[in-house]
């Protein structure tokens, strides 16, 4: 990982690409992040970095966590991430990570935690197929058969209903489409983990 | 929808173009690419619908072209619009005027003007 920033999903939107043609995008307020703490060979075993997003007033924190932003003079914020860069020790403690570290038509990938679906079924969370609704069909959105009869078990990981959305995912290789610095936008082609308002990180893209 | 994103779509609409109603007769100059060159080309007729809103917004456009309808739907912000003439104001009670597709012949492009 080269470069990396926590954000927040604003929502989606087009654009107008220089020819004219139409761009879905979802916007991202990304930053500015603060380094918060360096993580060293020497000290940790590992180097990375500690990145915090989003200032939240003082009262808001228990007494540890002030004291582990008043170390070295940082505004509390509400999110805190590790960010294992390969330049991690060129970073220092207070330096601001803004949205410019990223460049127009630029790939990257981003993670955050998928919407939330509740108890659903198994069209929706594992993509099965329905039986025709009409006709005498007896057969609509059911699993269907679970095992073999012979197998007198059902083994593990059939797929069957229950709890859907609500975990980490990460889209790879969006293009960077919009940067917008004065308002720490980033207007990115494509749809992006997790409701409008939720934290999302933004990294180089590692597979392209 | 998040304020920020309803600020960013303001500064992308488009204020240069003539405004039109839907009922109107408009030709729009559209701006084509064809084997790597940018021409303008001219579609001439009635404006059945108006959607979206912000930068979304789009309109329909129809004409009977020898004979056979033909609709075009265009951004209403997109550049590729190049500019938009109108040509009669038509006298409407419907905001979509999705009946002229069932008209034939002098009907089918006839709307009431507009006084």
């Amino acid at each position: 990982m080269k470069k990396a920033i926590m954000g927040k999903k604003l929502g989606m939107t087009q654009v107008f690409s220089k020819d004219g043609e139409v761009v879905p995008v979802t916007v991202i307020e990304a930053g500015p992040c603060v380094v918060v703490q360096k993580k060293t060979l020497q000290n940790d075993g590992y180097s990375a970095i500690q990145v915090g997003f989003e200032t939240i007033p003082e009262r808001k924190l228990n007494k540890p966590q002030m004291g582990h932003f008043n170390k070295n003079n940082i505004e509390p914020k509400r999110y805190l991430k590790e960010f294992r860069l390969e330049d991690a020790d060129q970073y220092e403690v207070g330096q601001e990570i803004s949205c410019d570290i990223f460049d127009e038509d630029e790939f990257v990938d981003v993670s955050g935690v998928s919407k939330g679906r509740g108890t659903s079924g198994v069209i929706k969370r594992w993509n099965f197929s329905r039986g025709r609704m009409s006709h005498g069909s007896k057969f609509h959105r059911a699993p269907g058969s679970l095992s073999a009869r012979d197998a007198s078990k059902v083994y593990k990981n059939r797929k069957m209903p229950g709890r859907f959305g609500v975990y980490n995912t990460t889209i790879l290789n969006l293009k960077v489409v919009g940067i917008d610095k004065n308002r720490n936008l980033l207007l990115i082609k494509g749809s992006v983990p997790g409701t409008v308002g939720s934290l999302v990180t933004v990294r180089n893209a590692v597979k392209k | 929808m998040h304020p920020t994103i309803v600020e960013l779509e303001r500064e992308m609409l488009r204020d240069d173009l003539t405004p039109f109603k839907v009922g109107d007769t408009i030709r729009v100059h559209a701006k084509v690419v064809e084997g790597g060159k940018e021409r303008i080309q001219i579609f001439e007729g009635l404006v059945i619908a108006r959607q979206g809103s912000g930068t979304r917004e789009s309109f329909t456009v129809r004409k009977i072209s020898y004979g056979i309808g033909v609709e075009r739907v265009f951004p209403l912000h997109s550049p590729r619009v190049d500019r938009i003439e109108v040509l009669r104001r038509g006298k409407v009670r419907r905001a979509r005027l999705y009946y002229m597709r069932d008209r034939i012949g002098r009907a089918a492009t006839r709307v009431k003007e507009l006084r």
